[in-house]
Formats: C-alpha cells, structure tokens, sequence
C-alpha cells in the first residue's frame, strides 16, 4: 500500500494564512457602509480624515485584528487543553477562565461602577488568571498531583459555582444586568486599537511561548507516565502549558467576552488537517482560529441585519453541533 | 441440567463479521474455557452467549429455545453472566450489591421475599463474603471485590454462570482464590462456568472443556489434555512452546520458547523441556 | 440493619421539615407564634391568622418543599442512571430548556396569560430533554452519550436565551433573569395545585422504578444480565425525572444546586441503594428549599433574596467541599 498522499503541511498553512487575510479584509470591508478596496488601503497610507477612513481606522480594522488575534489565543489555548488533559472535548472555558472572567467583571461593575471596556479588560484577566489559578490548584489536591479528571470535574465544579454568584449579583442590580448583558455575550464590537493593545503583549508571548513549546507539549499529549519516561519534567511543563492557557484564553475573554467553542473546535480540524504533530497542530489552530472567529464574526453581522447578534452566540450556534456530532461520533459505550 | 448452544452464529459490531457462522455447545454442569489472542472474538462470543449482543445471524439456543425470544428476565433466572472490570456505585455494602442479584426473581408487587434474604444470605455464605457483608466495596481488595461480584452472580441463582476475565487485575494469589472458587461452585453446586481466561495455563488447570478461538472461528475444543498441542498454540496464538505436565495437577502446561532462547531447543541439542 | 437506619432518617427528615416549615410561617413582616400557627393551620385557632397562614404561607411553604422534593428525585434519578455523581437537572438540557421557554413568553410574548408562563417552562424542558435524548441514541442510548449531548443541546439553547437577553427592554429582561434564577416568591394554592398532579403520579412511579434503577447502576451490561430491559427503563426513568424537575422548574424557576445536593445528602445518609435514597432525597431537597426560603425571607429583610440565590450560595461551597472529599479518588 502506498502512504496516504498528504500535502505538506507548510503548504497548507500557507493557504491557510491567505484564506486569514481574506477574510480579514472581508471583515473589514463588510458593514452598513459601503468602503471601497481603495478606501482601505488610502486609509491606511493617507489618512484623510472621511468618514470612511475614520471608519476603517477606527472600527473595522481594530474589529477584524482583535477578531483573528481572539480566535487564534482561543484555538491554541484550546489545542493545548486537549493535549494537557488527553480529553478530546476538553476547552479553555474548563480551566473556568471564562465564568472567572465573567464574575470578576461584574463585580466590578456592581462594585466599583467601573464602566469602561479597557477596564472591564483588567478586571477579565484576572478573574480568568485567578478562576484558572484555582482549578488547577483543586485539581491537584490529593493523591497523584494534577490529572486531567480531577482537572475537569474541578473546573466543572467551580465554572457552576462562579456562574451562580454572578446571576446572583445581576439579580440583584438592574443597571449592573444592563450594561453587562452585552459584555458576557461574547463580542468584538465597539473595541477600539488601544484595547487591543493592552491585551498584544499578553496574547503575542502566549502565541509565540506555545510555539516554542510545541515538541514539549506533543511529548505529553503521549500521556505523563510515557512523557516522564523519556526524561521530561512533566510537573513544570503542565504547569508552563497551563500558564499559556491561561495567558491566552484570559487575553481573550478580556478583550472579547466570553466565547466559545472556538477552542473546542478548531484544534480537531487542526489535527485532521496536520496530524499529530503540535509543532503543526499549533500554527494550524491560530491560523484556523482566527478565520473562524472572522467568519462567524461576520455572520454575527449579517444574521440579523441591520442588528448585530453577539459573535459569541455565533459560535456556539455553529460549534454546538459540531460537538454533538463528535460526542456522537467518539462514545460509543458508558 | 440447562443446554447452552450457538447454531450458525454471526457476530458483528459496526463493520465486518467478528464471528461468522460458528457452532458451539457449552457442556452442563461442566466448566468451560474460552481461550484465544487478543481481539480473536472470545469476549464477544460470550458476551453474545449471554444476549448481551445480538447476533447478525444465526442464534443462541438456551434448552431448546433461541435466546432471543425468551423474556430477559426468565433467561436471567438461568443464566448470570458477570461482566469484565464491573463498577459499583460508591458507598454500596456487599450485601447491598449481592442482593441486586435477585433482581429477576422479584416484581413489582414483591420486592422482597424470604427466599431472596436466603439466597443472599447463601451466596455470602459460598464465597465466604459473611464477615465483610457489611462492609463498603471500595473498603475491600481486589479479589475480596470479586468475590462479593460473583456472589452477586450467585444469588441470582442460575445453573449457568459466565463469566469475562474474571481474573484480570488480580495478582497470583488472588487469580487462584477466585478460581478455586469457581472450581468448588461447579463441584459442589453443579453449576455450570464458562468463562474466558487470558492464561492459558489456568485454562489448563481448571476447564473441563477449552475451546481456543482463532478468527472468531472454534480452532480446536475438547479436553485439555486433547486441545492443548504445540500446534495449537502455534496456530492460535502465533508463538512457539513446548507442552509439558504441570507438576501439581498433571493437566498440560504450556512453555513458551521465547526467540531469545530458541537456540537452546534447536533440534538434535537436548531439549530441556523434555528432561524431568 | 440499613433498612432501620432508613427508616429513622426518614422520620427525622420530616419532623425537621415541619420544624422547619412551621417556624418558616411564623416569621415575616407579620411574626405570629408557632403555636398560634399550627392552630391555625388546623382550624383550632380564633381565625386572627387565618388568612395570613392559610392563604399567604402555608401554600407557599408547600410550593418551595414540593418544588425541593421534585428536583432532588430527579436528580437522584439522573445521578443514578448516568452513574456520575455530578449529574443534576441541568445535564439532559432539562433547566436551560425550561428558561428558553420562559425567557421568549417573558420577552416576546409579554401579554401572554399568566398560566402561559409554567406550561411553556414545561413544555422547553421536555422538548429539550427530548432532543437530547433523540440525538444521544445510537443504537442505544450510552449515559455518557446522553450527558455529552446534553451539553450540547445546553450550550445552543443558552446561546438563544443570551440572544434574547441582550436585545430585550431591561425591564423584562430582568423579570427573566429573576426567573432563572429561581423563587418561591409569591407562590399561592393555584401553583400548588397546578404542581401537585406531576409529583402526585410520578414520585409513585418513581419510588417503583427504583429497583430498576439499581440495576442501571451497576452499568448496562450487569443490568441486562439481570434481565433488566435496560433502553425502556433507562427511558422511563429518564421521563419520570424530566416530568418531575420539569413541574419543579415550572413552578419556582431553576432553582440550582438542590438537584445536585440533595441525592449526594441522602446517599450520605443512607447509601447508594435507591429504595432508601430517593425517598431520602426527596425529603432533604424539600427540606432544603424550605429552609432556603426561610433564609431568603428573612436574612435581609424587608428585601427579599430569591431562595436560588440562597441555594446557590450554599450549594457552591458545597460542591468544593464535595471536591475536597473526593480528591483522592
């Protein structure tokens, strides 16, 4: 039998980063107001001044970077998940990121009035490094140190417990519910350039740390006790993988809100794709990632023209199904 | 005395047959091993022998009747079967566990009888599970925990019992122990066993009736002494071995000549194997 | 030598309840003596607190216990059949089926009659454990299938409610929001009444079922065994526990956590076997709501703290507690 015929991988990223820019300017090129091609590209050389420039500046292009950038983090915090936990269906949201996230802003605003997205964005962070901080710390009690069911069951639990307090508090307080509503929807509206300046840092040493530590993190998707035998500190290196998720995936829902399924999804297409290898899979997942979230970004603006639904609705419409279908397709007894 | 057959049976997960067209009576009151390599359809003949799996074609027949058409519940009241790995839910005492053996004998309208605290109170009894009834089954060791499981086979009260790897995760002492048992349940109750077992040896050891299984096709089946042959395990497990006598029971034992050691056999040098 | 010890959980369990309950009437802006309160419940008394105990109290204290007793069978019965400790009513999609429903008459349908409200909330649970139980069948129908599926069908259903909520008049959105998180809040004889036909039927059927259900527990190949008819009482079981957590939901909104906490009580109390623990359970859930309301009530009074609140206060550290227990398992 002759091998299976595979293009090779760096070909496919490459339409893979193509296909990125495509719709990246799609996404900046789609809206209410008609912008040319050229109105793009002038906006980007000579400013001057129109209203579609200053549109181009000021929101479509911070929305479709913050978008690719978003959906990248999510993908490969979402890869890395899955590799550190063994658990096809695992996702950033187990670490809990996202109802830390979620409860950590609302208590801000209920709080401290605190109103302003580049705030909210701080406050997202570290309720997600916190929440994420926690179950992994629960995960790890007991015998053994950290395994990926303990892991899970710890973030299943403490996901529950923060997403009640935070009902809890938006009962209580209409104007806190109304200025929040849209936030924990998940969204990439409305964010402006310096937003996404604040979280850069934090998602380009994320991207660029889990590059790096790639052949570490195929080692372990191998299991710990096979990882540990061929000579890895597997201890620290779980401990550095989950700090990339959580630097990731916190950047993320800072930015964006919380948004799902995108890091559920996207690295089992990155692995159908590229193999087995994280050295692959990883680029694969940021590129695809941040396509996905563009498209679905862009659906997000069409569905209910001239409103915009959340793109975090978006997603989990569209990546519902999808883990349905791998539920189905994966267990096939108790 | 209750017959086990398979007629022409067909067995088949998603894709291609497991087992296709096979014919096998399980002798009664005997015990019965089933032996083979991995993923030859061992489990899942018996699985299906015990209408855990239906087949594709062909039938299952319990005394005359296919299995298929009888109520679950009455061939439960003849044939018990006791899963491989099974898992109790936490907390559970044995007592507890054993007395759902007598699900099939209760209704509705009787949930609990005299006969069902004697049956429990017996299967405790056999597998000398009295003393730790009242413990919780994560309290207990490995083969105490297959004890009181197969005492829960016991008290559904059935002349037949099949039984998956009853043995697995045990280490020796214990193999032996749950073995034994069995062996005295056979003896002393007349039940009949069939149950498949990955050591050949202990097959050697303690079945009446060994059928080894290659393909999901019956390779060889008899008595030991006749089905145990270095072609045999050639053929169905695709390994080299000498047949000897076990010095304990005088049932056959099987050596296996390791590659690393082949040399040493060659033939026309002298064969320690046949030396004793 | 269980069988006692059940016995005497039961009987502890209801008089607690009662202790509960009666004290529960006695409080509030109106504060009325136990004795005065029995008396009145009973038709002993001068008629002073009749109208207030009777009509205001007593039926809903009898709300919040049913509505207790209905989610902590259901998730008794759920915990049992997916063999997973940390199955509640929200795993076959049941909770967040029931706030979609309510959230669309609440937003979209605001001139909608008041019955409009629990028979929609009834009907999205069913529909939703229906879909979940439809697409988790492969040839049979796997628990662990059934909980993955459920999140699922979760995970789109709350995206729809977070669509609703975001585009609605804050006004309603917040009567929706107090509405998901659960209230006994204002419940009389009519919701009562509305109720009690469910759990009338089907906690019988359930307290029937529970042999079945020990069999399930030991997985579906033991059970089959057995000579269980694994798929239909896996199937009946599952509409009993949807019916029921269905009517609870209904009534009083997704009261969280007591469908996790109270089977994990019972199970504590009695053990794992399920003709002492749904029963067990039963009571400890309403037992819980009870006291939940008391709680509500009274803690920050004159303002009242929805029982869901109160429920997911104290069942959060319950549930690390429950962690730390099993940490090393």
């Amino acid at each position: 039998m002759p091998a299976r015929l595979r293009p090779s991988p760096a070909l496919g990223l490459v339409i893979g980063l193509v296909l990125l820019l495509a719709c990246g300017l799609f996404s900046i090129l789609y809206g209410l107001m008609e912008i040319s091609l050229p109105d793009v590209y002038q906006a980007l050389t000579q400013f001057d001044g129109s209203p579609e420039h200053f549109i181009v500046r000021t929101v479509r292009l911070p929305r479709a970077l913050i978008a690719a950038l978003v959906g990248a983090s999510l993908a490969v915090a979402g890869a890395i998940m899955q590799a550190l936990t063994r658990n096809p269906l695992a996702a950033p949201g187990i670490l809990g990121v996202n109802a830390g996230a979620a409860l950590s802003v609302v208590a801000a605003m209920f709080l401290l009035k605190a109103t302003s997205l580049s705030v909210y964005a701080w406050f997202a962070f570290l309720g997600a490094a916190a929440a994420a901080v926690a179950v992994y710390l629960l995960g790890s009690m007991g015998r053994g140190g950290m395994t990926p069911l303990k892991l899970t069951v710890a973030g299943a639990a403490l996901t529950t417990l923060l997403s009640s307090i935070t009902q809890g508090l938006l009962v209580l307080n209409e104007r806190t519910l109304d200025e929040m509503r849209f936030w924990l929807a998940g969204s990439v509206a409305g964010r402006d350039l310096s937003l996404f300046l604040q979280v850069l840092p934090f998602m380009a040493v994320g991207l660029l740390g889990a590059l790096a530590m790639a052949k570490q993190i195929t080692t372990l998707s191998l299991g710990e006790d096979v990882a540990r035998g061929l000579g890895q500190k597997t201890g620290w290196i779980k401990a550095a993988a989950a700090l990339l998720v959580v630097l990731l995936s916190g950047s993320a829902v800072a930015v964006a809100g919380p948004v799902g399924f995108i890091g559920l999804a996207v690295p089992h297409i990155a692995r159908g794709l590229a193999g087995t290898d994280y050295r692959w899979i990883l680029p694969y997942s940021a590129v695809l990632g941040g396509t996905l979230l563009l498209l679905a970004d862009i659906g997000a603006r069409a569905i209910l023209r001239p409103e915009e639904v959340a793109v975090g609705i978006m997603t989990a419409l569209i990546g519902a199904p999808f883990f349905i279908a791998l539920a189905r397709k994966g267990v096939r007894q108790s | 005395m209750q017959k086990l057959e398979a007629r022409k049976l067909t067995l088949a997960y998603d894709g291609a047959p497991v087992v296709e067209g096979l014919d096998l009576t399980i002798p009664p009151g005997r015990i019965t091993a089933l032996v083979g390599g991995n993923g030859c359809g061992k489990s899942t003949l018996l699985r299906s022998l015990a209408r855990l799996m239906k087949p594709r074609g062909g039938s299952v027949v319990l005394d005359g009747a296919s299995i298929q058409t009888l109520s679950t519940k009455d061939v439960a009241k003849r044939l018990g079967i006791l899963p491989q790995g099974p898992v109790a839910p936490e907390g559970l005492t044995v007592r507890e566990l054993v007395a759902q053996g007598r699900y099939p004998h209760q209704s509705w309208y009787s949930q609990w009888s005299q006969e069902d605290e004697r049956e429990v109170q017996k299967a405790l009894c056999a597998t000398s599970m009295l003393e730790l009834a009242d413990r919780p089954l994560e309290a207990l060791s490995g083969g105490q925990r297959q004890r009181a499981w197969i005492a829960m086979s016991l008290a559904q009260g059935t002349e037949i019992l099949l039984l998956d790897e009853p043995t697995t995760y045990l280490d020796m002492a214990h193999q032996f122990d749950v073995l034994d048992l069995l062996w005295d349940l056979n003896r002393t109750e007349n039940r009949t066993v069939v149950m498949v077992l990955h050591d050949l040896n202990q097959a050697g050891r303690y079945a009446h009736h060994l059928v080894a299984i290659k393909d999901g096709a019956i390779w060889a089946q008899g008595a030991p002494e006749k089905v145990m042959t270095e072609e045999m395990v050639q053929a169905v497990f695709g390994m080299e071995c000498r047949i000897v006598e076990d010095p304990v029971t005088h049932s056959p034992m099987c050596v296996p000549v390791s590659r690393a050691h082949r040399l040493r056999v060659l033939p026309g040098k002298k064969d320690p194997a046949k030396q004793g | 030598m269980r069988r006692m010890r059940t016995a005497i959980v039961l009987l502890l369990l209801t008089l607690a309840t009662l202790l509960v309950i009666t004290i529960n009437m006695g409080m509030g802006e109106y504060p009325i003596p136990p004795l005065d309160v029995l008396k009145a419940v009973l038709g002993l008394g001068t008629g002073e607190y009749d109208f207030i105990v009777n009509t205001l109290r007593l039926p809903r204290n009898l709300v919040a216990f049913g509505v207790g007793a209905g989610l902590a069978l259901s998730g008794a019965i759920l915990q049992g059949l997916t063999r997973n400790p940390l199955a509640a009513p929200d795993v076959i999609g049941i909770t967040h089926g029931a706030n979609l429903a309510a959230v669309i008459v609440i937003i979209l349908l605001p001139a909608a009659p008041l019955v409009a409200l629990p028979a929609a909330a009834f009907a999205g649970a069913l529909l939703a454990a229906a879909v979940t139980y439809l697409l988790a069948w492969k040839g049979g129908s796997a628990p662990m299938r059934l909980i993955l599926v459920g999140m699922g069908i979760a995970a789109v259903v709350h995206a729809l409610t977070t669509m609703l909520l975001t585009h609605g008049k804050v006004l309603v959105v917040n009567q929706a929001m107090i509405w998901m998180t659960g209230s006994i809040y204002g419940r009389s004889w009519e919701h009562l009444y509305r109720m009690l036909p469910w759990l009338l039927l089907f906690v019988p059927v359930a307290l029937l079922l529970a042999r079945h259900l020990n069999a399930l527990q030991l997985g579906d190949d033991l059970a089959r065994g057995l000579g269980a008819h694994v798929e239909r009482y896996r199937l009946l079981l599952l509409l009993t526990s949807v019916a029921l957590a269905g009517a609870a939901v209904a009534t009083a909104g997704s009261v969280s956590f007591v469908g996790l906490m109270a089977p994990h009580i019972g199970r504590r109390l009695v053990g794992p076997t399920q003709g002492g623990l749904l029963p067990t359970a039963a009571l400890t859930g309403g037992l819980i709501l009870v006291t939940a309301d008391m709680l509500g009530r009274t803690l920050f009074a004159p303002i009242e703290v929805p029982a869901g609140v109160i429920t997911a206060a104290v069942g959060a550290p319950f549930f690390l507690w429950l962690l730390y227990q099993n940490r090393n398992s």
